[in-house]
């Protein structure tokens, strides 16, 4: 039987392997990934929750969806974002993203 | 009598449409609006003067005081608001005919004399804004509006002599003017403010009426240190005119403002703004004779004193219009004198009336000699007697109207100046002997300088001028100014029936020469032009040797006593150093510090705070997330 906690220790290690990732990353497309974890990680939270503390409801699993469709609207803009980017410098490192600094 | 508001109206729009489109307008147009203007506020300065005297002034034997507007401008209390307005009396309609005749005389004059100088339209415009408020301090109705016009005329006075104002000769003495007469006005507006503080009033009919009733209730029985209250605010108003009519020690910034265009030296520093100091005098007359004898009579000895010194200095300077200046410096202390020796009513206040007299006279014959000395320097280019003589041949209208003057200021019958002379060397033997005898003398020495002067421009060795360059007569529109002027001098003193229209307490009076005091007066005035004479009409080497042998003292009368060295050594050596340097110091120092301190600390904070700031990503998502953990642990274990 698998009980919430499997589904929380699971999305924990993904939370944090999404933070890890966006955090360590020198490649803006892995550290855009790292960030759909950390999303994903949220979203299954939603559902689990949902699923078993208000089974009769569903406010959870639509919150869930939401944050998909953001989660894609985001990586498109996040994406060609980045394309511009390359297209300017010929590189998608982060650590020369940095021309904003104070 | 509301027409008179015009009188001061017109320049003040000849002012902003000279001052705002004048540099539209070509040389002759600007020259020509602004001469028309000046010439419809001296219409209507006759007129009034007419109508004052001759028909509407005059109830029941008496001069009244005519208010022909009044507006409150700004209120305090009920009875302690400042207005502005036109008053006319005897002395105000007096100035205005004085005022707007000279301003006249002088922009027909300016004319020709600055023709084709840069910033005609400006000047043009400065004479109109100064007209306008020579004016108005003239016409004021009490107190605070004549302080204002008193600034105005300070201001418009500055920016003429400053006229060439990329001559740093001509700048510093314009900043010279204004820093002296600014720092006498100092005193006037303290004692202005004391005055209405006391009697809580600016108004100059509820101030002087009554035997000055007003202040001498208000201020009975106050004193400080010793001296009344009334003498402290009543010497503080005589320091504002002391500063303005060139009293010694306030006389300084005179000589130097001779820089400005010579005919703004006729208008201002001969015939009205350095008089003004002897119209408040005059003004407030009554509070002074009645309320503050004291303050009056050392206004008597300052006059005397400054009368005496400015004669000597005259003597030995070499430039024409320094010459003049001193001498103008001489003969309104004369002014002063006279007012000091006046008594109040009838025949005691003689020397009142003879004050006014003297001032209208003088107004005319050192404005002329002012314009002849403008006619010769326009001719010479040069300021200096040196560059001058014989200069009779080849200038005959200038010569004689020059000739005109001088023997009017020396005093000699029946030059206008005899009549008004005579009337202050009377009213002065019969009031103090030291002042008549001071005053004495200096009629002698001030026939013998201004025969000096005449001497050395007209007389003298026969100068070989430069051939391409011959002097020559000035062109119509400066000679005919000098022949009206020419025309007044010969003509006011003895067709003027002075002591009828202008008296201490308005009611007429007669006046009759004095035979002895007049003759002794042409005696030493004779004896001066004698020796000017002796000295001066064949050139030679006499009064070098005089000079030599005179030694110290000559250089010492040449530098004017080394008066401006001592102000330059109290101003910089003692005021600077010890007072304003240690201030500069602290605000430098301790204010800016504080400023510049408070600015350091936060350089310093946000540059240790700034290196977060480093663009990467990364890195804020990490101190971002650190923080949340930090937040996270502070809030479930503690």
């Amino acid at each position: 039987m698998i009980s919430i906690n499997h589904y929380l220790v699971l999305s924990t290690i993904l939370f944090f392997v999404g933070i890890y990732g966006f955090i360590a990353r020198k490649n803006m497309l892995a550290v855009l990934i790292s960030v759909e974890l950390v999303l994903n990680a949220v979203e299954i939270n939603f559902s689990v929750f949902n699923r078993y503390l208000y089974p009769e409801q569903m406010e959870g699993m639509f919150f869930s969806l939401f944050g998909i469709a953001i989660s894609a609207a985001e990586t498109a803009v996040a994406i060609a974002i980045i394309i511009n980017v390359y297209r300017n410098i010929q590189n998608i490192d982060i650590r020369h993203i940095d021309k904003l600094k104070g | 009598m509301e027409f008179t508001l015009l009188i001061v109206v017109v320049p003040l729009l000849m002012f902003f449409v000279l001052g705002l489109v004048g540099s539209k307008m070509s040389h002759r147009a600007a020259g020509v609006a602004g001469t028309l203007g000046m010439a419809v506020a001296a219409v209507l300065s006759y007129a009034a003067a007419f109508r004052y005297f001759f028909a509407e002034g005059k109830v029941d034997g008496v001069f009244q005081q005519i208010t022909a507007f009044s507006v409150e401008w700004l209120r305090f209390t009920d009875k302690l608001h400042i207005d502005l307005g036109v008053l006319l009396d005897p002395i105000s309609v007096m100035m205005l005919v004085v005022i707007t005749t000279v301003s006249l005389m002088v922009h027909i004059y300016s004319l020709a004399y600055m023709h084709g100088e840069k910033g005609f339209q400006r000047y043009y415009a400065l004479l109109s804004l100064f007209s306008f408020s020579m004016l108005g301090l003239v016409v004021a109705t009490n107190i605070f509006q004549m302080y204002i016009f008193w600034e105005l005329v300070g201001v418009s006075s500055y920016s003429l002599i400053g006229f060439y104002y990329t001559k740093p000769s001509a700048v510093s003495a314009s900043k010279k003017a204004f820093i002296v007469t600014r720092f006498a006005d100092l005193g006037f507006l303290i004692g202005i403010l004391i005055v209405s503080y006391y009697t809580g009033t600016f108004d100059f009919g509820l101030l002087t009426g009554d035997g000055a009733s007003l202040v001498l209730e208000s201020t009975a029985g106050l004193s400080f240190m010793g001296v009344s209250v009334a003498s402290w605010a009543m010497a503080l108003i005589f320091m504002g005119g002391a500063g303005k009519s060139a009293m010694f020690p306030l006389h300084i910034w005179l000589p130097d403002a001779m820089e400005g265009p010579t005919p703004v030296s006729a208008l201002i520093h001969a015939a009205t703004m350095v008089v003004a100091g002897v119209y408040l005098v005059a003004r407030l007359f009554p509070v002074y004779y009645f309320a503050a004898p004291d303050v009056l009579a050392m206004v008597g000895y300052i006059g005397a004193f400054t009368a005496l010194f400015a004669a000597v200095i005259a003597i030995t300077q070499t430039d024409i219009k320094r010459v003049l200046a001193f001498s103008t410096i001489s003969q309104i202390a004369y002014m002063m004198v006279a007012l000091s020796v006046s008594g109040y009513g009838g025949h005691d206040g003689l020397g009142y009336m003879a004050s006014m007299f003297h001032l209208f006279t003088h107004a005319f014959f050192k404005a002329l000699l002012f314009l002849g000395a403008g006619s010769v320097i326009h001719a010479v280019h040069s300021n200096e007697m040196g560059d001058m003589g014989n200069l009779r041949k080849y200038m005959p209208i200038t010569h004689v109207t020059f000739l005109i003057a001088c023997l009017a200021i020396a005093g000699i019958w029946p030059f206008s100046g005899f009549f008004s002379k005579d009337e202050i060397l009377a009213a002065a033997f019969h009031h103090n002997l030291l002042l008549f005898v001071t005053l004495w003398v200096v009629a002698g020495l001030t026939a013998f300088y201004m025969f000096r002067l005449y001497y050395n421009i007209f007389w003298g060795k026969a100068k070989s001028y430069d051939e391409h360059h011959k002097p020559h007569e000035s062109p119509l529109a400066m000679s005919l100014p000098l022949l009206l002027l020419a025309l007044l001098t010969l003509t006011v003193g003895w067709a003027a029936p002075f002591s009828e229209l202008v008296s201490s307490d308005s009611i007429p009076f007669e006046t009759h020469l004095e035979w002895g005091v007049a003759l002794s007066g042409i005696f030493v005035a004779l004896a001066g032009i004698y020796v000017a004479t002796r000295l001066y009409a064949r050139g030679g080497e006499r009064p070098a040797k005089i000079a030599t042998s005179l030694g110290g003292f000559y250089r010492a009368t040449l530098h004017k006593f080394y008066l401006d060295e001592l102000w330059i050594f109290i101003t910089k050596k003692v005021i600077f150093k010890y007072l304003s340097d240690p201030i500069a110091w602290f605000d430098k120092h301790i204010i800016d510090g504080t400023m510049d301190g408070v600015g350091w600390v936060t350089t310093c904070l946000s540059s240790s705070v700034k290196v977060f700031q480093n663009g990467k990503v990364q890195f804020y998502a990490f101190v971002f997330v650190f923080g949340t953990f930090v937040i996270a642990v502070w809030a479930l274990f503690l």
